[in-house]
């Protein structure tokens, strides 16, 4: 057992370093010399040169990727070189913004998905089966950043229930009142379409798997009502493929979210990443991509601890 | 002599193509994807006009965009374009990029799959463990990051596509190479005196072919969705040159006096993931008759 942890963890840890690897030669590949784009076109060049000096970038290859890891494990991941402010800051400042985006996409998807993949499951064949196993295919076809434009165009400006995109006042979670929430909806909507389609159709599949097993059977055997079989036998076995999904799926959210963001004008890590890419902010960037994949790494992690915890099977192939 | 034919009859029903054949989500979406296929073939022929042209007489007075009608049967965009011609040649854009960046990624995707699983220790777990970092990486961020590094360009657009495709179908192939390994085909091979190269590219990539083949159908749609996101953010295909993703991305600030610059590109969009998703799909199933009789 804790050998198992030990080795997802050293994983994980070598993960994050591969991926910390690879921001920094992007980041040392990056065009334009960020010590001139800080200064500004019309800097001398002695002032330059200082801040050169100052930030290292006169030193070998090697010496400035130890400096790079060494400051990354402490939480520095550099200054930007639009205002001179620490990346880490300016990204921790908006990730409220964008776990909130997260989690509002994630509960369309699972609020949606759930009840839609029990329904197709319980009658296979059915009007309601087809029509999931349709919406599923609509839904992995959807182009996300296009139809939230539509979205935009159609409930924003020609049927005005929405607002046109922007944000809320409250920046820490839907608590302010329907200003904030109608701000969120629109997107979490189209944020979590394409994934509520595809829980629920994993779901089904693995609901109708389950349905075959002994055990199943055995409850039906021994006079247990239907509702009982499924809460008590059938759902939470069949609820295991997607718990695993949610955390395959992160790194899919994120990425939806930083489209959404751009999209809608939300502040959260994803517009920021974009409006770095524009003003070729190479610390910003590489900052804001190595915090989400370490993110969604760590993420995944306690997903396979809490499948520890929800299935004894794994516990037992893991010792 | 009468059963014997009603037996021959099943086995033709059961073939790969008789199950595909009575399909209609088979049909439906090879037909969508025909149609998008000779739409960008033909795309010179069908065009009323030069997708760059800008015609003084397609924009209004005022100077805004102009909404479907006889000249041009789609609107015109900002700069007085054809939106028709637009969205054809930019089906050949975003056709000709997915392809090129699937294909690449499905070879090296098999490669490392079949390396990884073949040879197991040392190689397997340097292998997989870059397939788990490019795993880790939000596609869309690596996309960002690899194309705030390099110019934005067709090329670089392939380049960052085929990078954030590749992993998982390394990680499906290396699953079943782990199996087919130890099947007594393999092992008899080896015991008349194969060497490594000849049970990989005579025994078990043959087995192997059928995965590959599916993913690509399957994720060309996905590979055609992140094409045009790459496009909306300004790291795929650069302008003028016409992708449905930049055509949107372009449509994006315009769309309360021109939604057509959004809702025509984006329903091109749709008709191709769509076809690709549905074909693939029904594929997968006629392939795996386990799943097609379950439903």
């Amino acid at each position: 057992m804790t050998a198992y942890l030990l080795r997802r963890l050293v994983g994980a840890l070598v993960v994050i370093w591969g991926v910390a690897t690879i921001s920094f030669v992007l980041v040392f590949l990056m065009p334009g010399d960020a010590a001139r784009m800080y200064a500004g076109p019309r800097a001398p060049e002695a002032t330059v040169e200082r801040i050169r000096q100052e930030w290292g970038l006169n030193d070998s290859l090697p010496v400035q990727y130890v400096r790079f890891l060494g400051r990354a494990v402490q939480g520095d991941l550099g200054r930007s070189t639009r205002d001179g402010r620490p990346v880490l800051q300016a990204v921790i400042e908006r990730v409220p913004v964008t776990i909130q985006l997260a989690l509002a996409g994630l509960s369309v998807e699972l609020l949606l998905g759930i009840p839609l993949g029990i329904i197709a499951a319980l009658r296979p064949g059915s009007l309601i089966d087809q029509f999931t196993t349709v919406l599923s295919l609509v839904g992995v076809s959807i182009p996300q950043f296009a139809v939230g434009l539509v979205a935009l165009y159609l409930f924003g400006f020609v049927i005005p229930i929405f607002p046109l995109g922007g944000y809320g006042v409250i920046p820490i979670f839907p608590l302010g009142g329907y200003g904030t929430i109608a701000h969120l909806i629109l997107p979490a909507l189209v944020l979590g379409f394409s994934g509520a389609a595809f829980y629920a159709r994993v779901l089904r599949s693995s609901i109708l798997e389950i349905a075959n097993e002994d055990y199943i059977r055995t409850a039906r055997a021994k006079g247990l009502g239907a509702r009982a079989i499924l809460n008590r036998h059938l759902l939470r076995n069949a609820l295991l493929p997607v718990v695993t999904l949610i955390g395959l799926d992160l790194a899919l959210l994120l990425g939806g979210v930083v489209v959404i963001e751009a999209v809608f004008g939300i502040p959260g890590i994803g517009l920021q990443a974009w409006t770095a890419i524009r003003n070729q902010d190479t610390p910003m960037i590489m900052g804001t991509v190595l915090f989400a994949s370490i993110a969604v790494v760590g993420l995944n992690l306690l997903i396979d601890l809490l499948y520890l915890a929800l299935d004894p099977r794994v516990r037992l192939n893991a010792a | 002599m009468q059963p014997n034919m009603v037996k021959l009859n099943t086995r033709n029903q059961n073939s790969f193509w008789g199950i595909l054949r009575r399909m209609p989500r088979a049909w439906i979406g090879g037909c969508l994807v025909l149609l998008v296929v000779l739409a960008a073939v033909f795309a010179p022929l069908f065009s009323p006009a030069d997708p760059l042209q800008q015609f003084r007489e397609g924009l209004s007075a005022t100077g805004t965009p102009l909404p479907p009608d006889g000249q041009f049967p789609l609107g015109t965009d900002h700069l007085g374009r054809d939106m028709l011609s637009r969205t054809l040649f930019g089906a050949r854009v975003s056709l000709v990029i997915s392809f090129i960046a699937n294909t690449t990624a499905a070879i090296i995707g098999t490669v490392i799959g079949v390396l990884a699983g073949y040879y197991s220790r040392a190689v397997d777990s340097i292998l997989m463990r870059i397939t788990d970092i490019i795993l880790a990486f939000p596609a869309i961020l690596l996309a960002l990051g690899v194309g705030a590094v390099l110019r934005p360009s067709i090329p670089v657009a392939i380049l960052i596509l085929t990078l954030i495709t590749w992993a998982p179908l390394a990680r499906l192939v290396r699953g079943q190479v782990l199996s087919v390994r130890e099947r007594a085909f393999v092992e008899s091979a080896r015991c008349i005196g194969a060497r490594d190269r000849r049970i990989i590219l005579y025994h078990i990539l043959p087995q192997i072919l059928a995965v590959t083949i599916i993913w690509a159908t399957v994720s060309f749609a996905s590979t055609i969705l992140v094409e045009a996101s790459l496009s909306f953010l300004g790291v795929g295909v650069p302008l003028p040159q016409p992708s449905w993703g930049n055509m949107i991305f372009e449509g994006q600030t315009r769309y309360r006096i021109a939604p057509w610059m959004i809702i025509v590109p984006t329903i091109a969009i749709l008709i191709t993931t769509f076809g690709f998703n549905l074909l693939g799909d029904a594929i997968r199933d006629a392939l795996d008759p386990r799943t097609s009789q379950r439903l």
